[in-house]
């Protein structure tokens, strides 16, 4: 199978040319959704099984190469649309399309009636061609292929209800937003591409890797490559300090943030530090700054999440915060730490996406969560599955976040150092309020809708098998993972399994130290007493005392409105960047630049041919013999000047 | 007793020149078309003097083909003139100068 994995790039490309050309005139919105998740369900089956037979081999021979075909070769480059198939990518793989096929089926249920279901199902399908090839790709060319085309896809779907309004906008205004944002990452991506090649000569992961620890090359050099790579995962990852886009995403169907905006596209960035460990493990530098990146916007992210209203913007905040975990888990150096948190993120976080687009559904359209409330009778199943998730993601064992989370958090403190550990922790609090916050408001205490006009109802079948199926994955995903304290020597098969793709760098980082068992047994036990106490005053707050939620907000005014306006991030980018460059651009670009210089000279060109041709023209007398006398004369004076260079 | 090569190729020159000021200087376009014939005969000369010269057949076999395109040039020639001559009534070619600017 691993000899097919192309399959799994290939299906999801057959998916969208079939969806994406006859879908207008396939009526029936069934055949859409089975040609669109068919696809995904098939490439499932495909890496799956690359993932069962790279299992059965030793463990020395798991990483393999599947070429395709020479792409570009010009002088020295030469590029192959190859994809390499190891552990890393395999995990990633059976996310992106385990997941995606998950959600692919539940938006059969949710797209159900919408005018243009076809389209949605066609975009999906490149995203997943474009991931697959993210994921998989051998090079970085082939790696920033997939890259802008999961931004491209990002796109389509943010603005694919391009007719509705939102927020101040439209949907394709954050559509643009999130293009243009992900733009500026892209070209820290493209600068970081050119430096290594400048440097190592090569754009193949394996050349890059094994000439990076065998050339000599200035510190500098990594830490500028690393950078700019870096740059471009801020973009990507909606990190610190441009992740302003992916609250603005929200706009496009809620599918669609599970998938792409929670997931898996907005983790391409930490995937590709992931990819490029043994670069970033050579450049401490970059480590510390991803590290106080990650910890600062896993905080920062968090504090905005608890009084947005919005169940979706709430859930955004709430990725941007569980990214920033990621970041800083590749920043301290706990690689397989930070996959792990993905994969975990990717379900429970799908899950919480989902069971909020199926409240949104029942609610017809409805996302503030002011007006929601007692929907527990409702909806069973929504309601159970999101309790397993916010479970999940609080951290609360047994459930698959408490796993992954602890283990960033342990690494931080033992890797790094106290602060960031303690910052974890405290946005760990912060995340078992706000995500039960939403939970209580929603699914507990009286309906604060008016129960006579609106009538909630539980999901189809094909909405909430989804769902448990996520929950299930929410509640378990944490067993792979095992911290090695409770379950011995290489008892952690998560960590034991990407080894391999982390062991050049790790040997290069090198962390010393010895910790007891009972310091990481006392952080554990901290983090999770704050969990649960974060819970508690949710339902504190949320379900016996709602009046103190407002007296809160009253007495701290300021902060709220601080917080509730996102610390007014989008108003300052708006002044100090966007504003300058749509003025710039249009007194001295515009009106400048391009009407005077540019035109100025193309008119100009034109003008002095017209003028001169005026005199020019006088020449062509109309008489047949001035016409032959000239001839002659040229002749002649041709003639005489090969006879005097004799 | 052979005549020699220059008396063919001064002879050849002096018909070209004619016919260049003929073309130059005549204004009846039938005229000018002669001066034309006369400067294609001119080198047909000087091709046929060559040729017998280097005793080389390839120049007289050229001559052939330069008749024959005069020719053909001529018939064509020769209509043009007859249909401008309709039409204005004269083959004065400095009253034909409608292709100008």
């Amino acid at each position: 199978m691993i000899d097919l994995i192309y399959l799994a790039v290939l299906l999801p490309l057959i998916g969208f040319l079939v969806n994406g050309i006859f879908g207008s005139r396939i009526k029936n919105e069934k055949v859409i959704g089975l040609i669109g998740s068919g696809a995904i369900g098939l490439a499932f089956l495909v890496v799956a099984g690359a993932f069962l037979q790279t299992l059965s081999l030793p463990v020395d021979q798991r990483t393999n190469y599947v070429e395709l075909f020479t792409w570009i070769k010009a002088g020295g480059l030469h590029i192959n649309a190859a994809y390499q198939v190891d552990q890393l990518s395999l995990v990633m793989g059976l996310i992106v399309t385990g997941v995606g096929f998950i959600i692919h089926v539940y938006s059969i249920g949710y797209m159900h009636g919408d005018k243009s279901v076809w389209r949605f199902f066609a975009y999906l399908n490149l995203f997943i061609f474009a991931m697959m090839n993210l994921i998989l790709a051998d090079n970085f060319v082939l790696m920033f292929l997939g890259w802008e085309g999961v931004g491209l896809c990002s796109y389509l779907l943010i603005g694919f209800w391009y007719d509705k309004p939102f927020e101040k906008s439209t949907t394709s205004a954050a559509g643009m937003k999130a293009f243009v944002v992900n733009r500026i990452g892209d070209v820290g991506f493209l600068l970081g591409m050119f430096l290594i090649y400048l440097t190592f000569n090569s754009l193949n992961f394996t050349d890059v890797f094994a000439r990076a620890s065998s050339f000599d090359v200035p510190g500098s050099v990594f830490t500028l490559i690393t950078l700019f790579l870096f740059i471009g995962a801020t973009g990507k990852s909606a990190q610190i300090p441009l992740f302003v886009w992916l609250p603005d995403a929200m706009a496009g169907p809620t599918p669609v943030s599970a998938l792409i905006h929670a997931a898996t596209m907005v983790t391409a960035g930490v995937y590709m530090i992931a990819r490029t460990s043994l670069l970033y493990a050579m450049a401490p530098t970059t480590m510390m700054i991803v590290a106080v990146i990650g910890v600062f916007t896993a905080f920062f992210a968090a504090t905005i999440g608890l009084v947005q209203n919005d169940i979706k913007k709430v859930l955004a905040y709430s990725t941007i915060s569980q990214l920033g975990y990621m970041f800083l888990a590749m920043g301290v150096g706990a690689f397989s730490a930070g996959i792990f948190h993905l994969m975990t993120h990717a379900f429970f976080k799908a899950l919480l996406f989902l069971g909020a687009g199926s409240v949104i559904h029942s609610m017809h359209a409805q996302q503030d969560i002011r007006y929601f409330g007692g929907l527990k009778k409702y909806m069973p199943v929504t309601y159970g599955t999101f309790l397993v998730a916010a479970f999940a993601i609080s951290g609360i064992p047994p459930f698959s976040g408490f796993f992954s989370k602890d283990e960033i958090l342990w690494y931080s403190y033992t890797n790094v150092g106290f602060f960031f550990w303690l910052l974890g922790a405290i946005t760990a609090v912060l995340t078992a309020f706000y995500i039960f916050r939403i939970h209580f408001l929603t699914f507990n205490g009286t309906p604060r809708f008016d129960e006579k006009r609106t009538h909630p109802h539980e999901s189809p079948k094909v909405m909430t098998i989804p769902l448990i199926i996520l929950a299930v994955l929410s509640a378990v995903g944490g067993f792979i993972g095992i911290p090695e304290i409770f379950s011995g020597e290489n008892g952690n098969v998560f960590s034991t399994w990407l080894a391999p793709v982390f062991k050049a760098a790790e040997l290069k980082l090198s962390y010393f130290g010895s910790y007891s068992h009972f310091e990481e047994l006392l952080f554990m036990s901290i983090s999770v007493v704050g969990a649960i106490a974060g819970i508690l005053t949710a339902r504190y707050i949320y379900l016996s005392k709602p009046e103190i939620a407002e007296s809160t907000a009253r007495k701290y005014g300021r902060v709220y409105k601080i917080l509730l306006n996102k610390y007014y991030i989008d108003e300052v980018y708006e002044s100090t960047v966007v504003k300058p460059i749509i003025n710039g651009s249009k007194s001295f670009l515009w009106k400048m630049f391009d009407v005077k210089l540019i035109d100025g000279f193309v008119n100009g060109l034109a003008g002095s041919v017209s003028n001169a041709s005026k005199y020019l023209r006088k020449l062509q007398t109309g008489v047949v013999q001035l016409y032959a006398l000239v001839m002659i004369v040229g002749i002649l004076l041709a003639l005489f000047w090969v006879i005097l260079s004799l | 007793m052979q005549i020699p090569i220059e008396y063919y190729l001064i002879l050849s020159a002096a018909l070209f020149i004619t016919g260049v000021i003929g073309v130059l200087i005549r204004r009846n376009a039938i005229m000018v078309f002669m001066c034309i014939e006369l400067m294609l005969n001119s080198a047909n000369l000087t091709l046929v003097t060559f040729s017998s010269y280097l005793g080389n057949s390839i120049g007289q076999l050229f001559v052939f083909f330069v008749m024959a395109v005069a020719a053909a040039e001529a018939s064509v020639g020769l209509a043009i003139i007859i249909a401008l001559f309709r039409n204005k009534l004269t083959v004065n070619i400095d009253e034909i100068n409608i292709f100008k600017w």
